[in-house]
């Protein structure tokens, strides 16, 4: 096995599309290096991206935020400029494992270990980001929620590494928020979840609505009818429950040992209607 | 398999290793430096009680390869008391009688310094959710709360 620390994200991506055998891609670890301790992963190369310019930075932009691929999720909820823009996308990375976790984990590791239960997925397709994808020779921006294709699973070329993470910059009268399912109070992995984010209009109409549910299907599914459900209104108790019966119908989720595929389907509704709940008081509505 | 040369600080010594490309920082510390205090429970990164500090940043170090740590500063338990006199949070979970078999100890002790240097005056709800990362399998945790709690008042007053 090899371990390289690449100065260039071009040398990275020439690295990994040049390699014969298994390659994998080292920021945080907390999951790769779990799949080698468990036999899941031999990799012939590791290409660490930390020490590549920029990685490690969360910049602010003229667009909007953009947070590179090697920054910990510790340092998500350190930054308050981050924080007062997309609550939400910061609250669901600051959900991910413990103290120790946070200070390494990161959520393009996050995305591109592709857990349907990815807690800063849902948060992250409900906000509109974008991921920049850089390969040998090629760039590309392309939506969150079409990386991950499966559990376990991306759309990424061999060679390609996820650089940044692309967040807008926040529109007036806007808020997300992000909610999990989990049988413990803290650290755990989530049953069910869901992330909202709104915009509003001067009388405190929803104007424009994004609403993803984890867990319950093979990827993150970003639920389009709740957007529909959710234009217009001021989230009205009969809003609310057509929300709940849409997210509930949207759900393709499995039995397993963390959640039967009825309790899935219930609670998705319930965390559904509390998440557009609380994303819409962020956004200043009343 | 070539050997990965590393040059890092540790404790605030300059120190040069050869280690394995795939070997974890944990092993390094204490297989090849004998800086035993770090613990392998896991090795998954679930108990905490391999617990570092690497620049400034609280770190299970069977998480870590021993290759990153290239140019970095690292903390760990060795480096906690100065000579014979202990740090407040080792002489309190000391008096409170905050350990029993004593292999989470080292991790606590590591992740409660992180957790006073950036909240000197936590509640005890901040204290258990700051050490939620580092398992016990005897005390009950009520101890090691009581004890951080008194480690944070005397640092205070300090």
């Amino acid at each position: 096995m090899r371990y390289i620390r690449p100065l260039s994200i071009e040398d990275a991506a020439g690295l990994l599309a040049g390699s014969a055998g298994t390659a994998a891609i080292l920021a945080g670890g907390s999951d790769l290096l779990v799949r080698m301790k468990g036999g899941f992963i031999e990799p012939d190369l590791i290409v660490d991206i930390k020490a590549i310019d920029g990685l490690g930075e969360i910049r602010e932009t003229a667009d909007g935020f953009s947070i590179g691929a090697a920054v910990p999720c510790a340092v998500l909820g350190e930054n308050t400029a981050l924080q007062k823009a997309w609550p939400g996308v910061v609250e669901a990375a600051k959900l991910i494992g413990s103290k120790q976790v946070q200070g390494r984990c990161t959520i393009v590791g996050n995305l591109c270990n592709a857990s349907p239960a990815a807690d800063s997925v849902p948060a992250l397709v409900a906000a509109g980001a974008k991921a920049v994808v850089v390969g040998p020779g090629t760039r590309r921006t392309i939506a969150v929620e079409a990386v991950p294709t499966g559990p376990g699973k991306t759309s990424l070329a061999k060679g390609e590494i996820i650089e940044a993470i692309l967040l807008d910059k926040r529109l007036p009268r806007s808020g997300d928020a992000y909610l999990r399912f989990i049988p413990r109070t803290e650290m755990d992995i989530a049953v069910v979840s869901a992330g909202v984010n709104l915009t509003l209009d001067e009388q405190g109409r929803v104007k424009s609505a994004r609403l993803a549910l984890g867990a319950v299907a093979p990827t993150v599914i970003l639920v389009e009818e709740a957007a529909e459900v959710l234009i217009g209104s001021k989230l009205d108790e009969a809003t609310l429950e057509r929300l709940a019966k849409v997210c509930s119908g949207a759900c393709r989720p499995i039995d397993d040992k963390r959640g039967t595929i009825e309790f899935r389907r219930k609670v998705a509704g319930v965390l559904a209607k509390r998440a557009a709940t609380t994303a819409y008081a962020r956004a200043g509505g009343k | 398999m070539a050997g990965v040369a590393v040059s890092t600080t540790i404790n605030g010594d300059n120190v040069e290793y050869l280690c394995q490309p795939d070997e974890t920082l944990l092993d390094v510390l204490r297989d090849r430096l004998g800086l035993t205090g770090a613990k392998e429970g896991c090795g998954t990164g679930d108990c905490g009680a391999c617990s570092i500090i690497l620049d400034d940043r609280l770190v299970c170090s069977c998480l870590v390869l021993g290759a990153e740590a290239e140019g970095r500063h690292v903390e760990t338990i060795e480096g906690m008391a100065h000579g014979d006199t202990l740090h407040p949070l080792q002489q309190k979970f000391l008096e409170h009688a905050a350990l029993q078999c004593g292999i989470c100890t080292p991790g606590f002790l590591i992740a409660a310094k992180d957790l006073l240097a950036k909240n000197p005056d936590p509640t005890e709800e901040e204290i258990r959710f700051g050490l939620a990362g580092n398992l016990c399998r005897c005390t009950g945790y009520d101890k090691i709360v009581r004890a951080v709690q008194d480690a944070a008042s005397v640092m205070k007053g300090a």
